[in-house]
Order: structure tokens, then C-alpha cells, then sequence
């Protein structure tokens, strides 16, 4: 998941993507999903709360157009499995949605960022609690390096070499008014 | 959010919508096929009952073990807290069990603020009932039952009929529905409203009929029948003609209204067979959406840690 | 026998004269008295007053020696500037014999720190059936004059009608307990809107306030002498000043602590502020303090009620009722009285000195600062302040609900028959 800072005022701030970029690698990873897959029969889109969830959806709808059927994408929330709960004032939980049974599907699982892997691990953790999928693919917009775990994404809309001082930011239209990626520096140094 | 729930009025409005949220995304694992989450692998959830009361003790044990704590029993009726130990010893053997939360029933009102007060256990502590005060955990798997029948409380009228000096079910209820916006309505004989009840944030009758007509909920508490002996109302049949809900009275209640008791029922004290078991009558939900709120509430209180820093420090060490 | 000067005092805060004590005995009362090879007291700044006099005291012992003693008891007393206390009857056994109050007697005048003056119970084992031998007491060497069932009421309409009739043989009077027991069944704290919230079982002040109505009505019909103990609520004020106002032989006594704290306290489920009576809304202690200020409440007596910290370290329906007063009464006396100016240091010796000797029968104390009078005499120190500390006691308890309260004042000195007790605030040594 993206990290959301309030911009101080000596923060840098540079679009990476905008909304024209985010469509077109969206456009791209549905089709490198139903490539991989061999169309959509037996595919699950599983967005990660927030943004992911949204961006889950716009693939979904893309690949509604190509197929001719209608595919819905659902939502995980991972926060139950988080392993950082201890160290966090307690946060709300995201809605869960599973339109259809796991067991023996592809489950694509859809986030807006990857970073260090671990919001990855627990939605694996969650899966596993809800059934067994007979694969995990995962999709995200941006893939800004720096991962904790062996986890790596099939699809990237965009690699982004990052510092870990510099936090990367994705606003999608559904939640923030717009599209674009965002990377928000610590000021000039 | 609060670090102990030992009242209903401990809630602002956000925390408790926040409680009744986190619920309903909880009542799903219940159906799933693995009933379990890791969330509070590693730690301590202790049972400490003083009373018996066998279904508050289940709901938190289930809710507890679906949020993988362990869970240790602690009742005064086993042999786990013997005759005479003090609050206070029971208090300090649990914290040197490394409880991180104890949910305590307790006959003596203010038992659990004691607990989470008097510096002898540094876990949260979460009142499943103390004396005549209160259970907020009651009231919120109550207010959880009125949502998801009625959607949102604010403007809803819930009638309450009944014991209310001596019930911590009617305190908790009133606060927390007020709270959420809701018109509460207490009816009962004059002799069983506590002095001072015109203070709460709440109406109140003496007599049951005219306050059914416009209600969303009537809840009915629980009366015991030895209340006559010390003349709280002449008899038991004086009682229940004025206070009980038969299908007569049920009938003059809107088409959408619900009826609930926190239980156990006395049948043709307060409420007669007919309807208990009828079909306005939500009572074995309240029991399923109990499990659902408690993990919740435990979610809410223990997951959330108040002191990161030193919690990292430990990790490190 | 030793001879003391207090130096510069401001005798009852309104005169400053030195106090030459010798032999027991105030013997000079002057400016700048030539006081020989007397020991000098510094007395600069500090209120001189007769020593004061407690009608409401438990010692627990015999009994419950866990809790206090006479010995720690009376020192507690004479570090709060008393020279006399009343020993409350229930002990264990009762003090309803001349051989119980003649032990306790005896042993506040061997350890030499305070006069006990043992109160006698009314009843057989404070049972409330059958009159207890006040005769014997009266004429034991302990000459009890006061009686009481204390912590229980005599609520028998004519047992106590014959007690207070029966006591007039000997100028006795009886100290009422007053609390209707069945309106009070299972009560855990004042009445009111409060308790309904806290799930508290209430006690409601008409409970106080009907036996108050009954037995100023009874002392009147037999015309013997009647005291109220412990006097908390508005109702009991407005009744007691109906009783004065027809003349009647009536008088009650008001604790520090309702002169002070309320109900609100109870809010933290903290048994430190359970006490029986319980303590009751803002409206009632200002009814306290105006009874008080202008009467109709006769004296202050503290009800010092010690119990070991396991019956209050608990919940607070299992919890003991009672509160230390000794040595926090002058400081409360203060700031609940003399700090918002309704009563003076005057009035301070009259309500806890001169009045409740007159109350007990006791003629040692309670004197006048005089030549010729008995030397008892505190010193105090109305500029100091202080956390208090429930440790900071000479009571085998610590049940005072006063910790981490700012408290006014210091006792500085206490002087029994011309001995000092206290000494720069610390209890002195008491040859025995
Ligand atoms: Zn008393």
C-alpha cells in the first residue's frame, strides 16, 4: 500500500505517472493477465483495500470489454493478518468481499504499491484462511523496490526506483478526485 | 480508542460506531471455513467470572480464541479463584501470568474499575457485567442486533421495560443507544426506576402501553419474582398484566419493530411464549451477533499498541 | 514536674501573649513573661489553643487490635491536637460492661498520650434488644456519661425512649447512631442521582433524617439529654434546628470529612471514601457548615474509624466503612471552616474543645486558656501546607481518604496536663 504523508511545505514532489500513463498500464496488465491465463475463466481479482480495490475493479471492467461477460472484482482486507498490529494504534477494518469461492481459481491480487512485501504476506496469510486457491498471481501500479520478503509482482504497471527516504504516493480517481503517482521527496538535500 | 471498556459512557460516538463496523466485517469469519484469525496470536485473554454466568463466558472465550489469544478461565465457582482471595490477589496473580486483557464479571458494582484502576494489573480490562451497573458489551451486541434490522439508530425509538434499577443491561443500553443517537424510552413501576433517572439522557413511563405504539425496539429485561418480597410491585401477576409484552401488546407495535431480551427469559413473567419465539423476536440472533462485538471489542482494545516505542525497544533487545 | 514557655502565641488567633506552664498548670498568661529556667517553646506565628477534644473515636481495641490500638490511637490523637478522645463502644467484646471501659480507661492513661474517655454501649452487645448496665459504667471508675450503640442504631422506638430516660440518673446522654436499618438494607452509598449511575445501592438521607425527627421528639417527651452523631445531611440540620428552636436538650456533632468531601468521590468505586453515613451531595455539606457556622450543629467529632488496608483495598461493596480523622481534623476544620471565614479560631475551640467536654461531662478539658486551668493545649500553624501522606501516620492504618490532598495547617505542639505529647510536629517521648 502507498504511504500518505502531508506535504510539508520543503517537500519535494514530482507526477511520475499521470492519469493518461495509469490507463494505459492498466489497459496493459489486462492483458498480460488474461495472456497468462489463457482468458478469464477460473481468474479472481482480489483488490487490497484502499486503492487497491479500486484499481481491482477498473481491471475488472477492462476485462469485461475484451472477454464479452461480466467479471466483478472483489476486496481482501488484510488487516487482521498484519504483523504489525502491536506496534499500531488499533486501525478500522476494510471490507472484505469474496463474490466467489476460492477453492481452485486464480486469484489475482491487486495493489496500488509494492514495497516491502509484507502487505503481500498477510493477504497470503488471509487467502489461505479462506480457502486454496490453485494459484496466486499478483498485480500492482507500481513496484517502487526495497522488499523485506521473497515476494515479486507478475504484473507492474511501473518500476520505480526509489529512496527510502522518499515516499511514494497514488491517488485514484474513486478516493482522491484524480489519478496520478506522486513521489514526495524529503526537500532538496 | 479507550484503553479499558468499563462503561458504555467510556464510548464517544466514534468509537462505538467504530466497534459496531469492525463487527460486522467480524460476524463473516463465523462462516468461513477456518473461524480463525492470528490477529492477537501470543497474547492473554483471562476470563475472570466471580458470577456464573455460563453464555457471557462462552461469547468472550469463542471471541477470544477466533483472534487466536489464548484464553485462561478463571471462575469462583471452580476452584480457580478460591473462597476469600481478594480482588486485588487474583488481580496481581494475573498480571504475573502476563494478562494483556481480563474480562471480569463481578457481583459488586465498580468491580472492574477497581481492576482497571488500583494500579495492580497494567491489561485491559473489559466489564462483562459488575452488580446492578453495568455491561457494555451487552448493549453493544444489542445496538449491533437494532443496525442490522433498522440501519442506522439516530432517530430510532427503543422502548425499555422492566427492572431497571437493578439491571446493568438497561444502564449500559440506555447510554450507549443515546449515545448513537437513538430515543430511549425506560418503563417500568415507579419503584423499579432508580432516583435520579430523570438526570439520564432518556424518557421515562409508568405504564407500557402508550409507549409501544411508535417503537422501532422494545427490549425487555429480565424480573425476578422474589423483587416482591421486598415490595417492588404486589405480585407476580399484578406484574406482568402491567409490564409484560403478550401477543396482545405485541400487536399494537409498528409492522417493523423488533422485540429482544438480553436473557435469560422468565416466559410469562415478562414476556410470554408466543412471543418469544415469534417472528419479531431477534433474541437467539443476539446471542450469534455477541461473539462477532467481542471480537471487536478485543480487536479494538488489545491490538493497538498504546506504547509503540517501548514495544519496538523490546523486539530489538 | 517539667515547666514550659510557649513563646509569642496567638492564643484562640486573636492574642499574642506567652503561656508559662508548670506543674500541669497554666500558671502565667502575658507578654513577655520571665519565665525562669522554663523550657522555651517557640511559639511565633502559631495559634494557641485548649486541647482539643474528640466525642467519636474508634480505637478498636479490645478486638481488632490489627487496626489500632489505644496506644497508637492516642498517639494519632495528639499529633491531630487532641488531649481527650470518646472510645466508641463497638470492640470486641463491647464495651458494654464496667470491666471493658475501666481496660480501655486505664490504658489511654498508661500510655499517657491522650485521656480516653470510653463511651458505653446502650446495648447488651449493641444487639438493640436489652439496656446494657449504664449504671455500672457511670460509676466505674471510667465515669461514663456518654453512650452509644455506634455503627449501629438503637432503632427500637422504646428501647431508646428508656435509654435516654434511664441515663438522666446519672447526667448521662445518649449518642444516636441515626440510620433507619431497613431503609438502609444493603446500602452502598448516598442516594441520589449518582448512585443510580454507579449501580450502587442507595442510602437515602430521609433514613438519617426520620430517627433524627423521632428522637429529638422523644428526647423532648422525656426531657433527658439527646446527641446526634455524625450529622450529614440538609434535613437532619433543619430538623435539629426545629429541636433548638422549641429549647430542647439536643445536640450533634458534624465529622471533618463531611464538612469536606462528596459524593462525587465515589465516582472511582474507591472504598478509601466509603463511610458510614455515607458521604453526601455539595447541597448537604453546605447545610453541614452552615449548621455549624451558626449552632445548630454543636461540635466536630471525627469518627477516626481505622481498618487494615485489605478491607479497603477491594471492591467496594466487600469494603469496611470508615475513614482516619485524628490527625487531618484541625487541617479540614480549616479549610472546610475558618479558610472561607464562617467560623473563627474562637469558634475552632468552642466546636472542638470547650463544647464537646461539656457534651462528654469531661471537666479537665476543654478549659479556657487561663491561669489556673489545666495545661492542655495545642499549637498550631494555620500559614503551613502539605501533601498528606497515608503513610505519614501514627495510626495502624492508612485508610485516610485524604492522600495526595494539599491540606492546610500543622500541629506544631501538644500539651497534656503540661507534658507535651508533640513536639516540632513529631510525637514526643511519654514517660510513662
Ligand atoms: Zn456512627
Amino acid at each position: 500500500m502507498s504511504s500518505h504523508t502531508s506535504d510539508s511545505p520543503r517537500a519535494t514532489t514530482r507526477t511520475v505517472l499521470d492519469e493518461g500513463d495509469i490507463s494505459r498500464a492498466l489497459t496493459r496488465i489486462t492483458h498480460e493477465i488474461l495472456e497468462r491465463n489463457r482468458g478469464s475463466a477460473g481468474v479472481l481479482l482480489l483488490g487490497i483495500p484502499t486503492r487497491g480495490v479500486h484499481l481491482a475493479r477498473r481491471l475488472a471492467a477492462r476485462m469485461s470489454e475484451v472477454e464479452g461477460t461480466t467479471i466483478t472484482a472483489g476486496s481482501l482486507d488484510v488487516t487482521m493478518y498484519r504483523d504489525d498490529l502491536r506496534l499500531r494504534p488499533a486501525r478500522a477494518l476494510e471490507h472484505t468481499d469474496i463474490p466467489v469461492d476460492i477453492d481452485d481459481r486464480v486469484v489475482v491480487l491487486v495493489d496500488d504499491v509494492l514495497f516491502s512485501g509484507r502487505t503481500i504476506r498477510a493477504a497470503l496469510d488471509a487467502l489461505g484462511d479462506i480457502g486454496r486457491p490453485r494459484a496466486v498471481q499478483l498485480a500492482v501500479l507500481v513496484d517502487r523496490g526495497h522488499r523485506a520478503l521473497p515476494i515479486r509482482a507478475d504484473f507492474v504497471g511501473k518500476n520505480l526506483p526509489t529512496s527510502l527516504v522518499e515516499n511514494v504516493k497514488v491517488s485514484v480517481a474513486e478516493v482522491d478526485g484524480a489519478d496520478d503517482v506522486r513521489i514526495v521527496g524529503e526537500g532538496d538535500a | 480508542m479507550i484503553r479499558h471498556l468499563l462503561s458504555s459512557a467510556d464510548l464517544s460516538k466514534d468509537d462505538a460506531v467504530l466497534i459496531l463496523d469492525t463487527a460486522e466485517e467480524l460476524l463473516s469469519v463465523a462462516s468461513r471455513p477456518i473461524k480463525k484469525l492470528p490477529t492477537l496470536r501470543g497474547r492473554t485473554v483471562v476470563n475472570l467470572f466471580f458470577e456464573d454466568s455460563t453464555r457471557t463466558r462462552i461469547s468472550f472465550e469463542a471471541a477470544a480464541k477466533r483472534l487466536s489469544a489464548d484464553v485462561i478461565n478463571f471462575s469462583s465457582k471452580g476452584s480457580s479463584v478460591s473462597k476469600g482471595e481478594s480482588l486485588k490477589d487474583t488481580a496481581l496473580t494475573l498480571q504475573a501470568m502476563g494478562a494483556d486483557a481480563v474480562v471480569i464479571r463481578h457481583g459488586s458494582s465498580g468491580a472492574p474499575h477497581r481492576l482497571a484502576h488500583a494500579s495492580w494489573i497494567n491489561g485491559a480490562i473489559i466489564n462483562a457485567g459488575d452488580g446492578s451497573h453495568e455491561h457494555p458489551t451487552q448493549a453493544l451486541l444489542d445496538a449491533f442486533t437494532m443496525r442490522r434490522h433498522l440501519g442506522d439508530l439516530d432517530g430510532r425509538r427503543v422502548t425499555i421495560v422492566g427492572d431497571v434499577l437493578h439491571s446493568r443491561v438497561a444502564r449500559s443500553n440506555a447510554l450507549l443507544l443515546s449515545i448513537l443517537g437513538a430515543d430511549v424510552t425506560l418503563v417500568a413501576p415507579p419503584t423499579l426506576l432508580p432516583v435520579g433517572v430523570d438526570s439520564w439522557p432518556v424518557q421515562t413511563s409508568y405504564e407500557l402501553d402508550g409507549a409501544l405504539d411508535k417503537a422501532d425496539v422494545v427490549m425487555m429485561l429480565r424480573v425476578q419474582g422474589e423483587r416482591m418480597n421486598d415490595a417492588f410491585f404486589p405480585s407476580a401477576r399484578e406484574y406482568s398484566r402491567r409490564y409484560g409484552l403478550d401477543t396482545r401488546r405485541m400487536r399494537r407495535l409498528p409492522e417493523h419493530a423488533i422485540v429482544m431480551h438480553p436473557g435469560p427469559m422468565n416466559r410469562g413473567m415478562e414476556i410470554t411464549a408466543d412471543v418469544a419465539d415469534s417472528a419479531r423476536s431477534v433474541i437467539v440472533e443476539q446471542v450469534t451477533n455477541g461473539v462477532a462485538v467481542r471480537m471487536a471489542v478485543l480487536y479494538l482494545l488489545l491490538s493497538g499498541s498504546t506504547d509503540a516505542e517501548s514495544t519496538e525497544a523490546r523486539e530489538e533487545a | 514536674m517539667s515547666a514550659h514557655v510557649l513563646r509569642d502565641a496567638l492564643v484562640l488567633g486573636e492574642r499574642r501573649a506567652d503561656i508559662l506552664i508548670e506543674d500541669g498548670t497554666i500558671t502565667a498568661l502575658a507578654d513577655s513573661l520571665d519565665a525562669g529556667d522554663a523550657r522555651e517553646v517557640d511559639a511565633t506565628g502559631l495559634i494557641a489553643l485548649p486541647g482539643l477534644v474528640d466525642l467519636h473515636t474508634h480505637l478498636r481495641e479490645p478486638g481488632r487490635e490489627d487496626a489500632e490500638t489505644v496506644l497508637t490511637g492516642t498517639q494519632a490523637a495528639a499529633r491531630g491536637g487532641f488531649t481527650c478522645v470518646h472510645a466508641m463502644a463497638n470492640t470486641d467484646p463491647v464495651a458494654d460492661t464496667a470491666g471493658v471501659v475501666e481496660q480501655v480507661w486505664r490504658l489511654g492513661r498508661e500510655h499517657g498520650y491522650c485521656d480516653v474517655q470510653p463511651v458505653g454501649a446502650v446495648t447488651v452487645g449493641l444487639d438493640g434488644t436489652q439496656l446494657a448496665e449504664l449504671g455500672a459504667m457511670a460509676e466505674s471508675v471510667a465515669k461514663v456519661r456518654m453512650f452509644s450503640d455506634d455503627g449501629k442504631c438503637v432503632s427500637d422506638a422504646v428501647l431508646m425512649r428508656r435509654a435516654l430516660e434511664y441515663v438522666k440518673a446519672f447526667g448521662g446522654v445518649i449518642a444516636q447512631h441515626a440510620q433507619e436499618p431497613r431503609l438502609t438494607r444493603g446500602a452502598q452509598m448516598n442516594e441520589g442521582e449518582l448512585s443510580g449511575i454507579l449501580g450502587l445501592t442507595g442510602w437515602p438521607a430521609v433514613a438519617e433524617e426520620a430517627i433524627v425527627a423521632r428522637d429529638v421528639l422523644l428526647s423532648a417527651h422525656v426531657g433527658s439529654r439527646l446527641h446526634v452523631c455524625h450529622v450529614s445531611t440538609r434535613g437532619s440540620v433543619e430538623i435539629l434546628r426545629w429541636a433548638k428552636s422549641k429549647g430542647w436538650d439536643v445536640t450533634a456533632e458534624v465529622t471533618p470529612h463531611h464538612l469536606l468531601l462528596t459524593d462525587e468521590l465515589v465516582r472511582s468505586y474507591d472504598p478509601i471514601f466509603k463511610v458510614n453515613p455515607p458521604l453526601r451531595s455539595s447541597d448537604d455539606v453546605a447545610a453541614v457548615r452552615e449548621g455549624l457556622a451558626d449552632g445548630t450543629i454543636d461540635c466536630v467529632a471525627t469518627d477516626h474509624a481505622p481498618h487494615p488496608m485489605e478491607d479497603k483495598e477491594c471492591e467496594w461493596s466487600a469494603a469496611a466503612f470508615g475513614m482516619l480523622g485524628l490527625e487531618t481534623a484541625l487541617s479540614v476544620v480549616q479549610l472546610a471552616m475558618v479558610d472561607s471565614a464562617m467560623l473563627s479560631w474562637s469558634d475552632v475551640a468552642r466546636v472542638m474543645s470547650t463544647v464537646p467536654a461539656a457534651i462528654g461531662r469531661v471537666e479537665a478539658h476543654g478549659r479556657p486558656l487561663a491561669v489556673g486551668e489545666p495545661a492542655n493545649v495545642v499549637l498550631y500553624d494555620s500559614g503551613a501546607s502539605r501533601q498528606w501522606r497515608s503513610d505519614d501516620t501514627a495510626s495502624l492504618s492508612r485508610n485516610t481518604p485524604y492522600a495526595g490532598r494539599e491540606l492546610p495547617g500543622r500541629v506544631v505542639a501538644t500539651f497534656l496536663r503540661g507534658r507535651p505529647t508533640v513536639l516540632d510536629g513529631e510525637l514526643a517521648e511519654v514517660p510513662v
